[in-house]
């Protein structure tokens, strides 16, 4: 009986683990498996909880982690986006790592929000936070956080810091320069 | 043994000087002021045209945030079950129609008619208003009640606690607040906190 049940859990076991290895280049904080995945052409976005996200505001590793929420229905946020995508690209070498957090509704996840990513070419790496308990989670983003966006979370190993706030391209530069610098 | 507390204080001077923002607005138990704006009725509001009013559901609100427009049905039911009680909804559009054409005051009364606003809806002319109150986002919710000459803010932040589904809230926020006003408890929660759009200032 036992004997007969092995391949089935192994099966099943492989193709979680598989889900969660084919995810794990751009998502290497990623510890559990999403909650579910948003098609693009360019990539699954994986769908996660707060619970979900919490490793990637606090990994311990080296480098710059900068965590920008954002949402495809914001005009501000979409307007900042060019420099999140500019500074993954011209930081990258000096260890800068550009996660995009979006706080689309589900009814914009199949709609909006893939067709957004491939028309502007987005390449920093995407990931859905769906929680609606947002009192809960808000305060565990930072403190300093009213729940306005865009918001941006940048932090390395020894120093945090959150902006409720549009970034231009030279603001942008000089915070991560100081972090940089520290 | 010098460097670390100058970092720390240079530290401290930067994030001051990065978040001016945040300690500006109203807190809990501050007097409100009062405000006369342009409502989409052609009317001029103020709160103390509402002289028999216990207080005020004051919601910076607009036409266009997703948030806002998921709250809308929950901000008009507020305002039926609670402006014959004392507690009229007012909301006021905070954002500039300049940045933001579909918050202008032509597509405010559109919006009102279409979705039938029983409560003043009122656009922030000049945008004085929401940064007086401290509102940073849409919606964003300030209960006033009146005590004695003053209107002091008893509640600030979000509607209920699930802006995807009216029926899966399990805490409705301002309902429990006015409730508590009404039967003279302290308000259980004073501060939450939600997603929602930027001021477009």
């Amino acid at each position: 009986m036992i004997m007969n049940r092995i391949p089935l859990l192994l099966c099943c076991f492989l193709s979680a683990t598989s889900l969660l290895q084919s995810q794990q280049n751009r998502y290497p904080w990623l510890e559990v498996s999403p909650k579910t995945m948003v098609s693009t052409r360019v990539g699954d976005i994986p769908v996660v909880d707060f619970s979900g996200l919490q490793p990637l505001l606090e990994q311990d590793g080296p480098g710059i982690h900068v965590i920008n929420f954002w949402a495809t229905w914001c005009a501000p946020c979409i307007k900042e986006l060019p420099h999140f995508e500019s500074l993954r690209e011209d930081f990258a070498d000096r260890g800068v790592k550009v996660t995009l957090v979006s706080l689309d509704m589900p009814a914009f996840w199949e709609k909006r929000l893939p067709a957004f990513i491939e028309k502007r070419g987005i390449e920093s790496p995407v990931v859905v936070l769906d929680d609606p308990r947002q009192n809960d989670w808000i305060p565990r983003v930072s403190p300093q956080w009213s729940g306005a966006i865009p918001a941006t979370l940048i932090y390395d190993h020894e120093r945090r810091e959150f902006y409720e706030q549009s970034f231009d391209g030279p603001q942008l530069e000089a915070v991560i320069n100081s972090f940089l610098n520290d | 043994m010098k460097t670390i507390p100058q970092t720390l204080l240079l530290l401290a001077f930067l994030s001051l000087s990065v978040f001016p923002v945040f300690s500006q607005g109203y807190a809990i138990g501050d007097k409100a002021a009062d405000f006369a704006l342009p409502a989409v009725d052609g009317n001029t509001v103020s709160l103390s045209d509402f002289p028999d009013a216990r207080g005020f559901i004051v919601v910076f609100t607009c036409n266009t945030c997703p948030y806002a427009q998921a709250y809308e049905q929950r901000i008009e039911a507020l305002n039926r079950q609670y402006a014959s009680r004392g507690f009229p909804v007012i909301a006021i559009n905070p954002n500039n129609p300049s940045i933001q054409p579909g918050d202008s005051f032509e597509k405010m009364k559109e919006r009102a008619a279409q979705r039938g606003f029983t409560f003043p809806y009122l656009l922030d002319e000049g945008q004085e208003v929401y940064p007086r109150y401290g509102a940073t986002r849409t919606p964003h919710v300030f209960l006033l009640e009146r005590s004695g000459g003053d209107l002091l803010v008893r509640y600030i932040g979000a509607v209920d606690d699930n802006y995807q589904d009216a029926k899966a809230v399990e805490t409705p926020y301002v309902e429990a607040a006015v409730e508590a006003l009404l039967s003279g408890r302290p308000v259980p929660m004073e501060t939450t906190r939600a997603i929602g759009c930027s001021i477009k200032a």
